[in-house]
């Protein structure tokens, strides 16, 4: 690229023994950067700097700032730290120019901050870490301390609950979730009656292919996967929603109208997966259920009536029960903990998608480590 | 490369301008020039595209007719490094201040000069530390989170990070709109002051009538969808004009203009 008019640029002469510096062209963010910056910016800018030091070490140089095109505080500012944070003995420029000097001349530092190696860092990241899980622990007993109470209050008066929130919920975490459950279900329906099917085929063992998908759809399957994608799904949509309302001070507008949060916010989020999450586990077991069937019936030429004659018999109703109970103490969960980091959430961006994934996370975890109870408690009914 | 302001050119040029939300016509054909080193305010009713006027001076929105020029460029079939070339002499203070919420107030003036990647940390540091010195924010709150600020540190912030290219243009959405008003004195203050020495044009959309008398040095009025006028605000005043009269005349605009401070203003 030729050199044009507006290219910063220095002069250096040689008369009568000092040099004559003479600054040319744009020195301001526009004329240094070339427009947008980038890399060949940024080499003409350390050629300008590295000629700028070598001038300003001879203490004798004329500089002249008159003939300059344009000049900013960025160019200023490289010419000062060229000068080592004052004027030159001879310095010619324009009046209108002194004014960024003086502005230079007024910058102050904060301190820099003591880096400070610390030996003991790693031991007291652990101890932050563990105290950080205490706090959240603390939070969310008290969380579960508050939704006792409201759960008495609303007993004691249940015309004046909060129906109409409860009946939202269950509609937006319930009722649009049929599809996506639906979709899931069949899905893995098919894969697990897909492959078992193969296996049992080899022992001759078809048709207890109807015991095997009874059990572990209804019992297991069902409540876990409809519950991973309730977590996924209103968890992250209630911690971002209560997040907001932290961040726009909605919580704090219901507080001073004397509505309490926990009372009209979550413990009808809580209400709503508890009632919701179970159906919707029925609905996933049935859709599953079908799905397997189909497949069973490909590939193993099993009748859909034998499978719904031998289901009731392979299947104790008990599993039943247990996996609709799971699902309720699942719900109730997912919604808890989603409210506990929707509340914690602090007003800016980075820490509502902290929040919003932290709480899908620790909801899926919740769940499985009650999953895991549920197996160990219920391990000798109906099997 | 355009790298100068040439003072005797338009800035900002809008020709015929035409906005449509569905059947509803915002702007019916509205022109309007602003002048380089001009302060030039946006007044106009809730509703009358104040702000979507202002959003279209900023590519952000664009008109279904007509045309905006900024530096002589056309926004709308410039090409992206043109319009990158041309965000760079402009700067922006939005509304709500518009602070990056993940970023400390250094790293905040800092982003605009580290995205043009040629300077080196030592340059920006001193950059930063200038700009807050300018916006007469104190160096210990370089470290602070956006969160941590109070509303008038935010804008003054905001105003910093605006300036942090060093701008030819600056446009300013509402600058003194939840401020105090000792502490809307002291940015419209500030921002003459910074007009003063950094050369700036400046475009903003108000409502305050003290910012207004003290600030502008064109008063562009937008109503019955178009811009009834662009003058000083002393020759506005003297538009019969339905909406000129509730807005400068009434009685809140006649105490403001009891206490108007006759400010030499020269450009």
């Amino acid at each position: 690229m030729p050199i044009s008019d507006s290219d910063p640029r220095l002069d250096v002469a040689h008369a009568a023994g000092a040099a004559a510096v003479a600054l040319r062209g744009c020195w301001n963010v526009q004329g240094l950067s070339d427009g947008a910056g980038g890399a060949r910016a940024r080499r003409r800018i350390a050629a300008l700097r590295g000629a700028l030091t070598d001038c300003a070490a001879d203490a004798s140089a004329r500089w002249d700032l008159t003939r300059v095109e344009a000049l900013d505080h960025v160019g200023a500012l490289m010419l000062w730290q060229a000068w080592g944070g004052r004027r030159p003995a001879h310095l010619e420029m324009r009046e209108q120019h002194r004014q960024l000097f003086d502005n230079l001349a007024a910058i102050v530092h904060a301190p820099a901050a003591a880096a400070r190696r610390d030996l003991l860092a790693p031991v007291a990241a652990v101890g932050a870490e563990m105290l950080r899980f205490l706090e959240h622990l603390t939070g969310f007993v008290r969380l579960l301390g508050q939704l006792s109470l409201d759960l008495a209050r609303f007993a004691a008066r249940p015309q004046a609950g909060p129906w109409r929130e409860i009946s939202a919920n269950v509609y937006r975490a319930g009722a649009q979730a049929l599809g996506i459950t639906a979709l899931v279900g069949f899905l893995i329906g098919i894969v697990l009656s897909y492959l078992s099917a193969k296996q049992l085929k080899q022992f001759g063992a078809d048709v207890f292919i109807v015991d095997l998908l009874g059990v572990a759809i209804i019992r297991e399957l069902g409540p876990v996967l409809a519950a991973i994608l309730v977590a996924g799904r209103s968890g992250s949509a209630m911690t971002a929603s209560l997040g907001v309302m932290r961040v726009t001070e909605e919580l704090d507008a219901l507080t001073v109208m004397g509505i309490p949060h926990g009372f009209r916010l979550i413990m009808p989020k809580v209400l709503a997966l508890a009632v919701a999450l179970p159906l919707l586990i029925l609905w996933t077991d049935a859709v599953s259920l079908l799905g397997g069937m189909v497949a069973a019936k490909i590939q193993l030429d099993l009748s859909i009536a034998f499978f719904f004659d031998a289901l009731p018999a392979a299947v104790k109703i008990e599993n039943l029960w247990i996996g609709l109970a799971k699902g309720a103490v699942f719900g109730a969960l997912i919604a808890l903990v989603s409210c506990h980091f929707g509340l914690r959430i602090e007003p800016n961006t980075e820490s509502l998608g902290r929040g919003t994934t932290s709480a899908v996370v620790s909801s899926i975890t919740v769940v499985i480590l009650a999953d895991a109870v549920f197996a160990i408690a219920f391990s000798n009914v109906g099997i | 490369m355009a790298a100068t302001a040439h003072s005797d050119d338009y800035v900002i040029e809008i020709e015929g301008l035409w906005t449509r939300f569905g059947d509803f016509v915002v702007h019916r054909g509205v022109d309007l020039k602003v002048r380089a080193g001009e302060i030039l305010a946006l007044v106009g009713g809730s509703g009358s595209g104040k702000t979507t006027l202002l959003r279209q001076m900023l590519g952000l929105e664009t008109p279904h007719q007509g045309s905006v020029r900024v530096f002589g460029q056309r926004l709308d079939t410039a090409d992206t490094v043109a319009l990158r070339a041309l965000r760079n002499r402009w700067g922006v203070l939005f509304q709500e201040g518009a602070l990056y919420s993940a970023l400390p107030v250094f790293d905040n003036i800092a982003l605009p000069l580290r995205e043009l990647k040629c300077f080196d940390e030592a340059l920006i540091r001193d950059i930063v530390h200038l700009k807050l010195a300018m916006v007469g924010i104190e160096a210990r709150h370089a470290a602070k989170m956006p969160a941590d600020l109070s509303g008038g540190m935010v804008k003054r912030i905001a105003l910093a990070r605006a300036l942090a290219l060093e701008p030819e243009l600056v446009f300013l959405d509402e600058p003194t709109a939840g401020l105090d008003p000792d502490r809307s004195d002291s940015f419209v203050a500030l921002i003459r002051s910074l007009h003063r020495e950094l050369k700036l044009t400046v475009v903003m959309v108000t409502h305050d009538l003290d910012t207004l008398f003290e600030l502008t040095t064109c008063v562009a009025v937008l109503a019955d969808q178009k811009v009834i006028a662009n003058a000083p605000v002393r020759e506005v005043i003297a538009i019969p004009h339905p909406f000129i009269k509730t807005f400068f005349l009434g009685e809140r605009a006649q105490r403001a203009i009891e206490v108007i401070r006759d400010y030499p203003f020269v450009v």
